[in-house]
């Protein structure tokens, strides 16, 4: 068998707008990159993006292919695609307090949220059940469901996590009851402590599966039909891999790759770690910080389509700064934005023909923009009107990279985006301002370079067994499960390890959330 | 009159000023809201009267979530057990509740009365112990005034409960956190049983409303309305130490206490430091090595942008932050206040510091 680190690999984002692939070989480097627009058939964009990446290449040195894709994102969005879902919560007597679906946006709720009960069953905190699991409360709520027409049950149960049993027994109860009618989403395999936000993101997680079962089998088929015969995977929201398979049962675990992949991709493409990244589009300016490689994760509960989840996203800042931003001067004074032409700016803007002076027209005018608009339509502009406003993007651009850094150390920015010509060059704080190649398909590349990952949340007793023994453990068992997804064990790192002490809890009760990451073997 | 209502749409404001009087920890009251939320959609709003709308016999009871707050994110209340801990210390003591009463004004417990008064048809009691969060039951102005925390109830979901005599205050918490271990961490307590006369000569009042007015003057300040932070700094006395951005953020775990200490430097370039040292809550500041903010009053993080209240658990490397000073109700100004809740009761070698006036 030939090393499969000697093959080259093809990487495909597919966008809201467009959907980009690039083809990379065993070093990283681009090959080839395209650019097509985004079918509304999953299927077709990623076909035609795979032919036209692979257009005078040798696909059979092609032995891996990665794909980010906003599909199921846009389906919560849009409320479009979802399925009804049955919804089943193992927790009584407790949690009646608060129903389930509490807080969701009254539309989503209607599309997605069928028959639901809270039944006996669960577990506390010492792995002891609260109740019994009541089995002929899931038998009622499986045939309940498929009368009101549910494509899938979503089960919860309290601190399933770290005792997954009853939720495994419900899947079993309802595939004996009513066999394939029903698929079937388990939060223990969806998110982490805290049961509000993991039955959120089980639910949401349930109502996708038609749609995720279209992406991969779209991503298989237009694999085939050009013919690829490669490992298949799809990138989670922290930017490690998942195979298809898998990803066609947690489609929710991929939702928010997307600014991930583009903001490891930028970081790979300019050849840094550490950096911090800032995607200037027609409206907005967003940014987010890579440390070691990952982006530093949000704190904040994530809602995703109004519903409150449990997930962790890249910490992004996003203001409204961007090419298509419109620059008004009056008795006022001078004032920028919020309002932008948006993706018009290829019309609206004085540069190109149109009436509205955008960010786009005082960069050309600047000296700062190549390549777009005529600067002769903008010479007649006011020298220090360009200035004032060069001055403003210039205060806003080192206030946002300020708020992103950790430290007082300085570190590399990368300027990417549409609207990238607005990052100036010289920013306080910030060692140097890159503008990496191929940043166009930043969001491909970095699916192209994810790895493989494993993550371990699990409570221990530091007063047992100590603490060092204890997060010892969960290293070993993050690493184990890395390289059970495919990762090299001799190359499998761990980059984070967090302990979270479980206040008031008996034996020094500490929750400790391990993540390691590999390459693909 | 003083009798006013709380409805659903008060709960948004109280859950505000709540995670701000959590000084940090208090537990997210994100839970306590949803909870609340539901109680008032199911039974309508809620009464809200002073200890001097009841005659002074009165029996007031007070109600709280007890156990560990990572346990109540798996294990939400049931509701169930906070109207089974207040009916059993109501039998125990022969005296049916005239109002419920939170005793923590500040984090997880200021929304979770509500929801019981509602689902008891019972007013709720605008005053508390506390007005902050604090992480012992004996840590009550009630303590200082000699109202003795027991007889009190702990109760879970399924029918268990217990009621306990106590000697002291300290026993109380040390009795009542034995039982929550065996009852999963995630339970109700009723304590310090109160006449209306009692409540009025001891309690904080008014703390529920400030409480919500707090939180409403901070979505003032958050929509950015004109001239709000002055106003919200001026009503409550409080004062903005630090601009700064957190740097450091040590989180240990040497025993039951979530002890933290967070490292900020000054947004505006000076090489001033910032050190608060935190034991679930916020509960003394530093700048440059001398404190300036010491427990009981209140150490307050906003975020710097969008001036929402941080709880410690949400705080990560690069958070840019106000750091607030707000002064603790003055009912906590009488003997014993510093052995009880000052820098020594949480073991620190550090003189208590007056807010600037």
């Amino acid at each position: 068998m030939t090393n499969p680190k000697n093959q080259r690999r093809i990487g495909i984002d597919v966008g809201g707008t467009n959907t980009d692939a690039v083809l990379i070989d065993d070093q990283g480097a681009v090959l080839s990159s395209i650019k097509v627009a985004t079918t509304v058939d999953p299927l077709d964009g990623i076909r035609d993006a795979l032919r036209a990446v692979l257009e005078g290449q040798d696909a059979s040195l092609v032995s891996r292919a990665m794909l980010g894709t906003t599909h199921p994102a846009n389906a919560i969005i849009q409320r479009q695609g979802l399925d009804k879902v049955g919804v089943l919560r193992l927790a009584l007597p407790s949690s009646t307090a608060v129903d389930v679906g509490a807080a969701w946006p009254q539309d989503i709720r209607d599309v997605v949220l069928g028959p639901t009960a809270i039944i006996h069953g669960g577990h506390e905190y010492t792995g002891a059940e609260i109740a019994p699991l009541d089995e002929d409360a899931i038998r009622r709520l499986a045939n309940e469901a498929v009368a009101a027409g549910c494509k899938a049950v979503a089960v919860s149960g309290a601190f399933s996590p770290a005792s997954p049993d009853h939720e495994l027994r419900t899947a079993d109860i309802i595939g004996d009851e009513v066999g394939d009618a029903l698929s079937i989403s388990l939060s223990h395999q969806v998110g982490a402590l805290g049961l509000l936000e993991r039955e959120n993101a089980t639910i949401l997680n349930a109502s996708l599966l038609t749609v995720s079962h279209a992406v991969v089998y779209g991503f298989q088929t237009a694999l085939a039909a050009n013919s690829l015969d490669v490992k298949a995977y799809l990138t989670q929201n922290d930017g490690t891999l998942m195979t298809a398979e898998q990803a066609a049962k947690n489609p929710v675990l991929t939702l928010a790759s997307g600014p991930t992949n583009s903001m490891r991709g930028a970081c790979a493409l300019a050849g840094v770690d550490d950096a911090i990244v800032v995607d200037v589009g027609g409206t907005s300016a967003d940014a987010g910080i890579l440390v070691n490689g990952f982006p530093r994760e949000s704190t904040a509960a994530v809602e995703v389509g109004g519903v409150r989840t449990n997930f962790r996203m890249p910490d992004l800042i996003s203001i409204g700064l961007g090419g298509g931003t419109i620059v008004r001067d009056g008795p006022d004074g001078l004032k920028i934005g919020p309002d932008s032409v948006g993706y018009a700016v290829s019309t609206e803007a004085l540069c190109v023909g149109g009436n509205t002076l955008t960010l786009s027209d005082i960069s050309l005018a600047a000296g700062r923009l190549e390549g777009f608009g005529d600067a002769a339509l903008v010479a007649g502009l006011d020298g220090d009107l360009v200035s004032r406003s060069t001055g403003w993007v210039d205060d806003q651009i080192s206030i946002l990279a300020d708020r992103m850094k950790s430290s007082r150390d300085p570190v590399p920015l990368l300027a990417v985006g549409g609207g990238a010509h607005l990052v100036p060059n010289a920013i306080d704080g910030i060692t140097e301002v890159a503008r990496p190649s191929h940043f166009g398909v930043a969001n491909a590349y970095g699916a192209c370079i994810a790895e493989a990952s494993g993550s371990v949340d699990k409570v221990y007793s530091y007063d047992i067994d100590g603490r060092e023994e204890c997060i010892e453990d969960a290293r070993k068992a993050a690493a184990a499960l890395a390289v059970e997804s495919g990762a090299d064990p001799e190359d499998t790192r761990i980059t984070s390890v967090s302990e979270i002490p479980m206040t008031y809890v008996p034996g020094g009760g500490c929750r400790v959330v391990v993540k390691a990451v590999g390459p693909l073997r | 009159m003083t009798i006013t209502e709380l409805s659903a749409d008060d709960i948004e404001s109280l859950c505000v000023g709540a995670t701000l009087l959590g000084t940090g920890g208090g537990g997210d009251p994100y839970i306590a809201k949803l909870v609340a939320r539901q109680a008032l959609e199911k039974h309508g709003p809620v009464k809200v009267i002073t200890a001097e709308d009841l005659p002074p016999d009165a029996q007031v009871l007070t109600i709280a979530i007890i156990g560990a707050p990572t346990v109540i994110l798996e294990k939400i209340p049931a509701g169930t057990e906070f109207t089974t801990a207040v009916k059993a210390l109501s039998d125990y003591l022969g005296e049916a509740p005239a109002a419920i009463m939170p005793i923590e004004v500040g984090g997880l417990n200021t929304l979770l009365p509500i929801a019981t008064a509602a689902e008891m048809g019972l007013p709720v009691l605008n005053a508390d112990g506390m007005r902050r969060a604090f992480p012992q039951i004996e840590m009550t102005v009630f303590t200082l005034g000699g109202i003795p925390a027991g007889p009190m109830s702990v109760a879970d979901e399924k029918g268990n409960l217990c009621v306990f005599e106590t000697t002291s205050n300290q026993m109380a918490e040390t009795l009542a956190r034995t039982a929550v271990i065996q009852l999963g961490l995630a339970n109700a307590i009723s304590c310090y049983p109160m006449t209306a006369g009692q409540v009025a000569e001891h309690a904080i009042a008014d703390s529920l409303t400030y409480c919500r007015d707090i939180g409403r003057m901070l979505e003032s300040v958050q929509r950015n309305e004109e001239g709000a932070w002055d106003r919200f700094l001026s009503e409550t006395d409080s004062h903005r130490f630090f601009e700064g951005k957190i740097v450091d953020l040590d989180r240990r775990t040497t025993d039951g206490f979530a002890r933290s200490t967070l490292i900020l430097h000054d947004l505006h370039g000076s090489d001033q430091v910032m050190r608060i040292e935190v034991q679930n809550e916020n509960l003394i500041a530093f700048v440059d090595d001398e404190p300036v903010i010491t427990t009981p009053n209140l150490i307050c993080l906003l975020d710097h942008e969008t001036y929402e209240p941080l709880t410690t658990e949400a705080i990560a490397y690069g958070n840019r932050c106000h750091v607030v000073g707000m002064p603790c109700a003055p009912e906590w100004q009488r003997e014993g206040v510093m052995e009880l809740v000052g820098p020594e009761a949480f073991g620190y070698d550090v003189d208590y510091v007056e807010m600037p006036s």
